[in-house]
């Protein structure tokens, strides 16, 4: 097969070019140029992640022996992710951008445009399996080291998409794929992982919205955004905050409230009045959910009407096991054992034993 | 898959004589500023090599300054040059230039507009990139006596628009004001004689007329000032400092010297390719157009080996790419270091919006080129370009 291996500058996606080079596919290294860099003066000048970040992928590309190119896909990026998740903080719900950028960027705008070019599959270094069930549809599952496994973030993508991914590192645990890259005399063996969100530098979101979110959604608004923190029980106001933006429902740290709670428990984000700018806080019971609605839902294979299974409800989350009801766009989910703190905005995936069956972002929770 | 190589104007092979003086010199100790023997014996290569490039070029051999390059020659020019004419006089900090030049020129006047005080003016080209001489001839004339310096490119890099350096200079002399010019492209591919041009400074690079990497030159005439960039040895008339490499500076004036004198024949030669290439790739491709001096102007002429074309609906990093496969290799446009395609900065001061900006090529002849280079183009274009259709990353 022609490949095209989306290759980041890191380890996993290096190995996983090189898996696909032994694999015998006619390989092909890109590096996607993804955030804008305004410091530049040069107008309309665009950086990578980083010039080390695309460098770094250039060498790994020398050393597999793969052609390599950049592609700049920073308005698309910019436009499907960066502007969605300013949008949905300022509605008061907590995005996963990583999961927006897959379903839009990687596996959609490259992943179009390689099939267009003559590819027939894009490669990536997420830990996930895929393989062909008896029905014929490719499926996904988790990856064996459920350390690093990444099937939520990838719990958006259809069967098209799947058809054409490869991710040759699901069957390996980091460690081995580190040693692997050392094996392979590949530089970034030893490159730290990366945590953060890639276009919030020094993984400030709050204040990344705060000095971004003014030009997004106009100065106006962005002030009324400002406002009360309310005991949710007593209705007596805590505190003042400068933003909805820097709160997450179940957050507990970080509310700077100067008193304990009457009667001495920790006190939670319960609600994000995003209009009024009030936060909402209280003991960690009223986080409790046990039913969930979801929008936009993406199915990987055939959409299950009615499903008895698990769901992950953020990035390295528990699995909660659960009762899924699909109807044409929206989806009920009724869990068996109760999840706190969940923000609508956050991805509900769901899984069949090691199976991601498909996934809806929450809008409700109850 | 032998290679069809098809960007000469980013780099060009070296020609072999160039690369016998290089190697011939490579194994010789003497450093020219050194008093001994060996030191006289290199300082000898040096000085021939700068009577040669000054017999080539038609200056003085005093007025040869050896640089690491283009990027170094340019930023000499603009820089040292603005500093020395403010000192004389502090109204000067105008700086007229264009929209089109390189960044080796565009970058450091930015930087003096931000650092230094100066008041940078780009004058506006029009669609096939050459610069508006009466624009120019205002933007002077407006206050003749702030202006420290006035550069203008011989050639564009990109779509190869020759500008008209003899109005340019007319204009600036008139009024005492410097002249530089960015001729990296032009020398070896169009007649360049300094002293008749009447420029003040000029800028020629090894590697883009069959010399190597690494070595350069700014003509600079005797009477202009130049303050330095880098300070130490003061090794090149006090203007630049750094120890001679004395392999890389005889190399450059054996391919100055070689590309001038066969500068008519090869220009013949590659200007037919050039048109051979143009025609036959409208022929396979019938909306693609080329950017920049029409074929059979006389009026307003390009570089002999530069075909810019623009395929409308294509993304020309896709072309790059799926030719590249076939073992074509061209530009979009001029390189970048972070390998980041961006829409260029010539094409859109020539009027194309982003989407015209990003869908073109910079096919470059040089003197290795072959008609088959460009048979072997006209057989992949037409469907690289269809495969390239459609696939916009929109």
């Amino acid at each position: 097969m022609k490949v095209l291996a989306a290759m980041s500058g890191g380890v996993d996606s290096a190995v996983a070019a090189a898996r696909a080079v032994d694999a015998g596919h006619d390989v092909t290294g890109i590096h996607l140029a993804l955030s804008r860099n305004p410091q530049s003066y040069r107008s309309g000048a665009r950086g990578c992640c980083t010039i080390e970040d695309s460098n770094d992928a250039r060498r790994a590309a020398d050393v597999i022996g793969i052609p390599f190119y950049v592609w700049d896909l920073s308005d698309r990026f910019h436009q499907d992710v960066v502007e969605d998740f300013m949008d949905e903080y300022a509605a008061g719900r907590t995005p996963n951008p990583c999961l927006r950028c897959n379903e839009k960027i990687k596996f959609a705008a490259v992943l179009e445009r390689a099939l267009g070019l003559g590819f027939d599959a894009v490669a990536t270094g997420h830990y996930a399996r895929l393989r062909t069930g008896p029905d014929g549809l490719i499926e996904m599952h988790r990856a064996v080291d459920h350390g690093k496994d990444q099937s939520y973030v990838l719990g958006v993508l259809d069967q098209h998409q799947l058809r054409h991914s490869l991710f040759p590192l699901g069957d390996t645990t980091k460690d081995a794929v580190r040693a692997e890259a050392a094996e392979r005399g590949l530089l970034v063996a030893d490159k730290p992982d990366s945590h953060d969100i890639c276009f919030v530098a020094d993984g400030d979101n709050a204040g990344w919205l705060r000095e971004k979110l003014p030009e997004r959604i106009g100065s106006d608004r962005a002030r009324q955004l400002a406002g009360e923190i309310v005991d949710d029980t007593t209705g007596e106001v805590l505190g003042r905050h400068d933003g909805t933006y820097a709160f997450t429902i179940g957050q507990r740290r970080g509310l700077r409230i100067g008193r304990p709670a009457p009667d001495g428990k920790p006190r939670f984000v319960l609600d994000i009045e995003p209009v009024s700018g009030t936060v909402r806080v209280g003991p960690r019971e009223r986080l409790r959910v046990q039913r969930l609605s979801g929008i936009r839902p993406r199915w990987c294979g055939s959409v299950p009407r009615r499903l008895e299974g698990t769901v992950q409800l953020r990035a390295h989350g528990a699995e909660h096991r659960a009762v899924v009801t699909a109807a044409d766009d929206a989806v009920d989910i009724e869990l068996l054992e109760p999840a706190y703190g969940i923000a609508p905005g956050q991805a509900a995936v769901v899984y069949d034993g090691t199976r991601v069956v498909g996934s809806a972002t929450i809008a409700t929770t109850a | 898959m032998s290679t069809v190589y098809l960007d000469h104007a980013a780099t060009t092979p070296m020609r072999p004589a160039a690369i016998e003086a290089m190697a011939a010199h490579l194994a010789d100790v003497g450093n020219p500023s050194s008093l001994h023997a060996s030191g006289r014996h290199a300082r000898r290569v040096v000085e021939e090599s700068r009577e040669t490039i000054a017999r080539a070029m038609n200056c003085r051999p005093v007025e040869v300054v050896f640089t690491s390059g283009g990027t170094d020659a340019d930023n000499l020019a603009v820089k040292g040059i603005y500093w020395s004419r403010r000192a004389q006089d502090a109204r000067r900090t105008r700086v007229i230039s264009t929209t089109v030049e390189h960044h080796a020129v565009l970058d450091p006047l930015h930087w003096l507009g931000e650092h230094e005080g100066a008041e940078v003016e780009l004058v506006p080209v029009d669609d096939r990139a050459r610069l508006d001489v009466e624009a120019l001839r205002a933007a002077v004339e407006r206050d003749p006596e702030s202006v420290a310096l006035v550069t203008v490119m011989w050639a564009n890099n990109e779509v190869g628009t020759l500008q008209p350096i003899e109005e340019v200079v007319a204009i600036a002399a008139a009024h005492g004001i410097p002249v530089h010019t960015d001729a990296v492209q032009a020398v070896g591919a169009v007649p360049v004689d300094f002293a008749a041009s009447g420029v003040d400074a000029l800028t020629l690079t090894g590697h883009k007329l069959g010399g190597p990497y690494g070595v350069g030159a700014l003509i600079v005439r005797r009477e202009v000032e130049v303050t330095p960039l880098a300070h130490g040895g003061g090794q090149e008339r006090d203007i630049r400092s750094g120890t001679l490499d004395t392999p890389g500076i005889a190399a450059l004036a054996v391919a100055v010297e070689l590309s001038v004198k066969e500068q008519p024949a090869h220009a013949e030669r590659v200007g037919a390719l050039r048109d051979d290439l143009v025609r036959r790739v409208i022929e396979q491709v019938p909306d693609a157009h080329l950017h920049g001096a029409p074929l059979d102007s006389e009026e307003l002429r390009r570089l002999p080996g530069n075909a810019h074309i623009g395929f409308p609906d294509c993304e020309g990093d896709s072309l790059l790419m799926l030719l590249d496969a076939r073992g074509i290799e061209c530009s979009t446009g001029s390189a970048c270091s972070a390998g980041v395609p961006q829409p260029s900065h010539v094409l859109l001061a020539m009027g194309c919006d982003e989407e015209q900006a990003r869908h073109s090529l910079r096919f470059t002849l040089g003197h290795t080129s072959t008609a088959a280079d460009v048979d072997a183009l006209v057989r992949e274009i037409g469907p690289v370009v269809e495969r390239a259709r459609g696939t916009k990353a929109s």
